[in-house]
């Protein structure tokens, strides 16, 4: 008898016993969306869409809204990227094209370790540091010279939506700068040498050859980074004062969605309050898988690209 | 070309560069700070009795976090039996059968996207699916939603070790016969398997750090936790929950958990960074 490997029982049973199991992977994530809706179905039915843009939060009388935390879920995140995406650009532009590889590899390491820090920890630093600091150095520095815009104006608490956009920033400059290295260094060499040639400095090759030829890849990253900023918990919970208002100044205090679960679930007395708060859950899913999925769409499309190319 | 354009377009060359140091500069001071902070305050505020005594009553000094720390392995154990094998299975079929077919991207493309849930939603998913079934908390609701955090990185990273693995070494085993199945499990496996391995010691180092799913599955306890069906104290949760108490005490022993914490997570980072550079190399 004649052995073709693929079509003995043995090998049947090993490909579907695999394939189950990483069919599972896509019911899990099934599952889960099910599971946020099927637990959400009370304040859904009570409050419908109009949740989305409700302002008053208040637990004893039962009235829920979410848009005290929608506001500070994008303000935080919003200034999170403000900040992280020229620095981690910065760094990656650094790694890929001005240092030599014995420099840029421990260092694109070291900056991964960033990464690999836990968010507890950067609560714990920021609560005892990065706050007394804010309070103390940054927030009244802002308000004398820039005091005049709406955001840098009120009494400087330390905790509030400045100092969890600037804890944010720091914990997404890691993934801004692994993925645009990457992305950079896949940037073919003849790109770079067709202008160096006609005479271009430097910088003027990043600007003009490498960075467009990069651009939804670097795209692909801040969207990364942004999904992360959405969704991160601990650290925003410890530093951004948590009150459910709408404040345009970034120095008071805010709340975002994911600490509004961290901090209150376990408090919820009602049912209608539980479900409540998964229903924010949802919307945070909701949200994050969007954004994840034009990120992993741009990065994927880059790598493509260049894989064709070469 | 005039020398004063010329002139500019250098000046810009130079200051611009200069600033992409400036920023990574700046970014690897952030995280020397970090850790040195956490270093000094952590080694001044760590003793022996961290190490062996429970939490002492609030109001009293000393006492430790001895049931923490058992609690955070025995949370690790639990995510480890869910994650890892759907994990590796998971990864062995995307890199055997599953590189250029339809599922293949679709359950790639799910972990990826599961990789990107906000640890805080996974805790509320193994809320809706333990604790409630349940009626309370309990060690094995925290170890759900660890193990359904750690299958998307398990299955990434050994689709992407197996896939080191040359093909001609799966033909070469062809070749003499075997079939398709004792191919994949007696010789590209194997070839992987260190790879593999490190890959998972990452995905617990990362999970081992985490707060948000385990505040309303495991919750905390401030006693031993006798089996599994008990709520149970975690590192991550103790230095949140100390971290935000108005007790110096316990800002004390927060300073230390964190230590520890952080050199367990960055400890297993450098040595599976180390066994993957060398694997590479030799």
């Amino acid at each position: 008898m004649v052995h073709r490997p693929g079509v003995s029982p043995a090998d049947r049973l090993f490909r579907a016993t695999v394939m189950t199991v990483a069919l599972s992977v896509l019911f899990i994530a099934g599952v889960i969306a099910y599971e946020l809706l099927r637990n959400s179905q009370l304040p859904i039915e009570k409050f419908g869409w109009s949740f989305l843009w409700r302002t008053i939060w208040d637990p004893v009388a039962e009235q829920f809204g979410a848009l005290p935390f929608l506001y500070g879920t994008l303000v935080t995140s919003a200034l999170a990227l403000l900040i992280a995406v020229p620095v981690g650009l910065g760094v990656a532009i650094f790694l890929s094209e001005l240092a030599p590889r014995w420099l840029s590899d421990p260092v694109t390491f070291l900056v991964e370790l960033l990464a690999a820090i836990p968010s507890v920890i950067y609560g714990l630093v920021g609560i005892f540091v990065l706050v007394p600091w804010v309070r103390s150095f940054l927030e009244p520095v802002l308000s004398s010279t820039l005091g005049f815009l709406p955001f840098f104006k009120g009494a400087p608490y330390g905790v509030g939506m400045l100092t969890a956009g600037l804890v944010l920033a720091t914990m997404v400059i890691p993934f801004i700068v692994s993925v645009s290295r990457e992305i950079l260094m896949a940037v073919p060499r003849s790109q770079r040498e067709a202008i160096l040639s006609l005479g271009a400095t430097q910088w003027e090759m990043v600007r003009i050859a490498v960075l467009p030829y990069a651009r939804s890849g670097i795209m692909g990253s801040v969207f990364l980074a942004l999904a992360r900023a959405l969704g991160e918990t601990m650290a925003v919970t410890m530093v951004i004062g948590n009150r459910p208002e709408i404040r345009l100044s970034l120095f008071e205090p805010g709340y975002t969605m994911a600490a509004v679960i961290a901090n209150e679930f376990t408090e919820a007395t009602s049912d209608l309050y539980v479900q409540t708060l998964i229903e924010i859950g949802l919307v945070l899913f909701a949200v994050t898988i969007l954004v994840n999925a034009v990120a992993r769409l741009l990065i994927y499309s880059v790598f493509s690209r260049v894989e064709v190319r070469e | 070309m005039t020398p004063a354009l010329l002139f500019r377009r250098r000046m810009t060359n130079v200051v611009m560069l200069s600033l992409t140091g400036i920023c990574t500069a700046l970014v690897l001071w952030v995280l020397f700070f970090i850790l040195g902070y956490i270093t000094y305050h952590g080694i001044t505020a760590l003793d022996w009795d961290f190490f062996t005594k429970l939490p002492k009553p609030v109001g009293e000094k000393g006492g430790g976090m001895a049931n923490a720390i058992v609690g955070t392995v025995k949370l690790l154990a639990l995510a480890s039996l869910i994650g890892v094998p759907i994990g590796f299975l998971g990864g062995v079929y995307l890199s055997e059968y599953g590189r250029t077919n339809t599922s293949g991207f679709l359950i790639r493309y799910a972990a990826d996207i599961l990789n990107g849930i906000p640890s805080i939603v996974m805790g509320i998913f193994a809320y809706t699916i333990v604790v409630l079934p349940m009626g309370h908390f309990s060690t094995v609701a925290g170890g759900v939603a660890l193990g359904i955090m750690m299958i998307p990185i398990a299955v990434r990273s050994t689709e992407e070790f197996l896939k080191l693995v040359p093909d001609s070494i799966r033909e070469a085993g062809l070749a003499l016969g075997l079939p398709e199945w004792k191919v994949v499990s007696l010789v590209v496996i194997p070839t992987a398997l260190r790879g593999i391995v490190t890959g998972i010691m990452l995905d617990l180092a990362r999970v081992a750090g985490e707060t948000a799913p385990l505040l309303f599955t495991a919750f905390s306890n401030r006693f031993w936790s006798r089996g599994w069906l008990e709520p149970i104290a975690s590192l991550p949760v103790m230095i949140y929950t100390y971290a935000v108490a108005p007790y110096e005490d316990w800002h004390r022993q927060a300073w230390a958990a964190g230590m520890v914490l952080l050199m367990l997570v960055l400890g297993a980072n450098l040595l599976s960074r180390l066994i993957l550079h060398r694997q590479l190399k030799g």
